[in-house]
């Protein structure tokens, strides 16, 4: 009988135990802790702005924002996931895959008996979207059919994945994505250097993900399905949600945005290496959670993890720009991976604490 | 040794589990206690095996008053416990179970298994058991798991030993084997205190027969001066109606009709050849032990696991997909046994888990339409008077009645024809259960059909206006609510028999056979195929 809470009438007329003002700096504490990664972001960008003045620039704030546009949109599509309860490792991987097809499909095209063909640079973006999409699938199908644990069905996809975009290009690299008029496929630059209304296109597709993944995560019914398998799985699946589609369609998605990010990685750096994005999967994760999305699922927000991807992108920038050593960066970076999560934890409890005494 | 209670008394927060309860355990005699669920058995024993401390009240061992500081001090003084849930590791043998946090060593680093294994076959041959102490426990049936538990008390040199619902998943053999070995402990002077809902077992094996009833003592009796009959009645002791509504309205046509439906199990099936059928109107309650398979059968219905065999049709209309989207399309609603695991999602808000299971419906052009979704789970948690701090509060901030309510309210939103509710008012206060009560009736008189699942027998007695017994993952015995006795249902409930539901001469023996002559064997079987 420990769920049983006395009716609200008595819990009324029983003395209340700490005093109002505790409670009202408990409330602050809790708004605080709630909003700590904007919070941890102001911080940041105060400090490193009164070490270097060139940092809060806005041509460093715009070339900032970029960095961040890619690790944002791997950790959306990761957040999806982790919001069901699951963990997706293998997004480094699907980005340099998707970066090596299309890659492959504008430097040498595709060849079919009878020739080489060409696709204009949407459908190679296509193309590669749908790779990193079929790849999702495949991780989705592995873990609902097969019952093969998240963590382990998406670590096999990592060297799964990174393997085959070696494969595609027997380890070499191809040098020149620029396209030919005669083939109709140059301007695969548009998205990852151009720039449009002087912020970066990249940037845009990054507000558009945002966007998107919000609005699905909170105005539709599948984004309700979603936080309601990662909160409880056995609940959702008595309320009559096909969980399994649920989860195949996450995996999709994440990978879907993780291809996309490969894109935008591959056309900035205007070639395509199969080593792209090895290691991104750990800034997504690290990304969703110090935005307050739990590993254990069912909480979490889009927004939080867009924020935590700024935090890791302005911290590790301005780590950079005044000069401290890569070695310290990723320390820094560590440390405030923990620190995000113990801060989490806090909040938790406080919050229980308070809910119990208002309930 | 003689264990002895004096006036214990025990609250958790705001609920008072025992109070001022005598219960004296003499050496070298079975001492029987029983009482319904939430009685406070289970509560009396972990305070005399030391894991609860009393917060009033004395223990006395050998007429001493001893203080029990936690179960190893308890196991010190020779006073060890066998729980009803199995504490066992799967994943070890039998020998490292039985000597699990008290290995024998050999030199102060190394357990010395030799010893180890030699006196758990010692045990395992006392219990009659021909197993390798080397086995996993996770490879043996439940009933060899539990008797390895029992095995594990007898290692000790206990001088009082409690057992806690132990046969309730041993098959029959088993239970004689464990008799002849309590009657064995008996003649060692051993004190033996046996908690079971089993009538027809304890009467067998019992010397002294004590009976709780909601946290209090109400008989102490030797077992030769009382019968069956004399036990429930201690057992129920309040009037129910007082506390349950009974639903009055008529029963209609039929809207469940579950015909030979086999779930299979491990050992035997778990639901075995079971047919019912649920009216408009009516409230059927099915009452049975701990895995009886009454849960599985509810599971099964709603589509959450598979059977082998056997037909559902509801309302008229046979429905072979047996998904839970399918059945929730056809017509059924689960309300489950245990809302923490299977009900509510905790991390979400009231509103959201009232909707959870129609969210679908709130939808213009793809996108939720919050003003309605508001609107609908204000409408229902009014309904249902679901009392709240507000409908976006998280649903764990509710009391286990309202937490329920709110189960019940996603249910009733799929707009079901026939609920099922797998024990409503489990774990929740009288007051809350007096109101899911009410509920039920008031479903009923709105042309729902209500299947529900307890183990109460006062509750299904109250509001069911048919009960349905199983036993062994069969239905043994049915009875209308105007014949239905406590005895009855108890007997049907330990019984092996079947209730055939076409041979007559079969059904008529299932009458049950435990209770005093002319009283409990009233309860006819109902005609249930023809209407």
């Amino acid at each position: 009988m420990t769920d049983t809470v006395a009716s609200p009438a008595s819990t009324a007329a029983a003395p209340e135990p700490n005093p109002p003002r505790n409670r009202v700096l408990a409330q602050a504490a809790l708004l605080l802790l709630r909003g700590r990664t904007l919070v941890v972001l102001v911080v940041l960008v105060i400090f490193f702005s009164a070490i270097s003045s060139e940092y809060l620039t806005q041509s460093n704030l715009i070339l900032m924002t970029k960095h961040v546009a890619i690790n944002a949109i791997l950790a959306i599509g990761v957040t999806f996931v982790i919001l069901t309860g699951g963990i997706d490792l293998s997004v480094g991987s699907i980005a340099g895959l998707a970066g090596m097809v299309s890659g492959g499909l504008l430097f040498k095209g595709l060849h079919v008996p009878g020739g080489t063909v060409f696709f204009s640079v949407a459908v190679v973006i296509l193309i590669g979207i749908l790779v990193g999409a079929l790849v999702g699938a495949v991780n989705g199908l592995v873990i609902t059919r097969f019952k093969v644990a998240p963590f382990i069905a998406t670590l096999g996809m990592l060297y799964v994945a990174r393997g085959i975009a070696q494969l595609h290009s027997n380890g070499g690299t191809y040098p020149d994505l620029a396209g030919t008029p005669g083939r109709h496929n140059e301007g695969f630059h548009v998205i990852g250097v151009d720039s449009f209304l002087g912020i970066p296109v990249a940037v845009w597709i990054m507000i558009g993900v945002i966007v998107a993944a919000v609005v699905v995560t909170t105005k539709t019914p599948f984004g309700r399905r979603i936080f309601a398998v990662g909160g409880n799985e056995r609940a959702a699946i008595l309320a009559g949600i096909r969980v399994n589609r649920v989860k195949i369609a996450v995996y999709i998605i994440s990978g879907a945005c993780a291809a996309l990010a490969g894109l935008l990685l591959t056309s900035e750096l205007g070639a395509a290496y199969p080593d792209t994005a090895t290691t991104y999967e750990l800034n997504a994760i690290a990304a969703a959670v110090l935005g307050g999305t739990a590993l254990s699922g069912g909480r979490g927000t889009i927004i939080g993890t867009v924020m935590g991807a700024f935090v890791i992108g302005f911290l590790s920038d301005g780590l950079v720009l005044v000069g401290v050593s890569t070695f310290w960066q990723s320390v820094v970076k560590g440390a405030v991976i923990v620190f995000a999560v113990i801060t989490e934890q806090a909040q938790q409890r406080l919050q229980s604490g308070l809910s119990k005494r208002t309930a | 040794m003689k264990l002895v209670a004096q006036a214990i008394s025990k609250s958790y927060g705001g609920v008072q589990a025992l109070s001022e309860v005598d219960f004296t355990a003499y050496e070298g005699k079975v001492n029987v206690l029983v009482g319904e669920n939430g009685a406070g058995k289970s509560t009396l024993m972990k305070i005399l095996s030391g894991s609860e401390k009393p917060t009033s009240g004395a223990i006395l061992l050998d007429d001493e008053e001893i203080e029990l500081s936690g179960p190893r001090d308890a196991m010190a003084r020779g006073i060890g416990i066998i729980h009803q849930e199995l504490s066992l590791f799967p994943n070890l043998s039998i020998a490292e179970n039985m000597f699990a946090g008290r290995e024998l060593r050999r030199g102060r680093r190394f357990v010395d298994k030799g010893t180890q294994r030699r006196r758990a076959r010692e045990v395992l041959t006392r219990l009659s058991q021909n197993l390798d102490p080397d086995t996993l426990v996770g490879d043996l049936p439940i009933g060899q798991q539990q008797l390895v538990e029992i095995g594990r008390a007898l290692l000790e040199d206990v001088r009082v030993l409690i057992m806690d619902e132990p046969t309730s998943a041993l098959s029959n053999n088993e239970v004689d084997v464990l008799f002849e070995v309590m009657a064995d402990l008996r003649d060692h002077d051993v004190t033996v205190i046996y908690i079971s809902h089993k009538l027809d077992e304890f009467r067998r094996i019992g010397d002294w027969v004590t009976v709780l009833r909601d946290g209090k003592l109400v008989a102490h009796e030797s077992m030769a001066k009382t019968d069956t009959a004399w036990i429930v009645r201690q057992m129920v002791g309040r009037d129910p109606d007082s506390l349950y509504a009974h639903n009055s309205s008529t029963a209609g046509q039929t809207l469940l009709d579950v015909r030979h439906l086999t779930v299979p199990g491990p050992v035997r099936p778990l639901v075995d050849d079971v047919s019912l059928t649920v009216h408009a109107g009516e409230v059927v309650g099915v009452y049975g032990l701990m895995g009886a398979g009454r849960t599985e059968l509810i599971e099964c219905l709603m589509g959450m696991r598979s059977s082998t065999s056997g037909e559902v049709r509801i309302r008229d209309k046979a429905e072979p997909h047996a998904t839970v989207q399918a059945r929730m399309a056809a017509g059924l609603a689960l309300v489950p046994e245990d809302r923490q695991r299977d009900g509510l999602v905790q991390t979400m808000s009231v509103r959201d888990n009232i909707l959870l299971a129609t969210i679908g419906r709130f939808t213009r052009a793809g996108l939720l339409r919050g003003a309605t979704e508001q609107r609908t789970a204000a409408a229902k948690a009014g309904e249902l008077s679901i009392k709240s701090p507000g409908l976006s509060a998280l649903v764990t901030s509710l009391s286990g009645g309202n937490q329920q309510k709110v189960v019940l309210a996603r249910a009733l939103l799929t707009e079901p024809v026939v609920l099922l509710l797998d024990e409503p008012t489990r774990g929740i206060d009288v007051g809350a259960k007096s109101q899911i009560g009410a509920l039920m009736a008031e479903l009923a008189a709105q042309g729902f059909g209500v299947l529900f699942i307890s183990s109460e027998l006062a509750e299904v007695i109250a509001m069911a206006d048919r009960v349905l017994v199983m036993a062994r993952g069969r239905i043994t015995a049915e009875y209308a609510a105007a014949d239905v006795t406590e005895e009855a249902l108890v007997a049907a409930s330990a019984s092996d028999r079947v209730l055939g539901m076409t041979d007559r001469t079969e059904r008529q023996s299932a009458a049950p056979h435990d209770g005093r002559p002319g009283e409990g064997q009233e309860g006819m079987p109902m005609e249930t195929e023809n209407s």
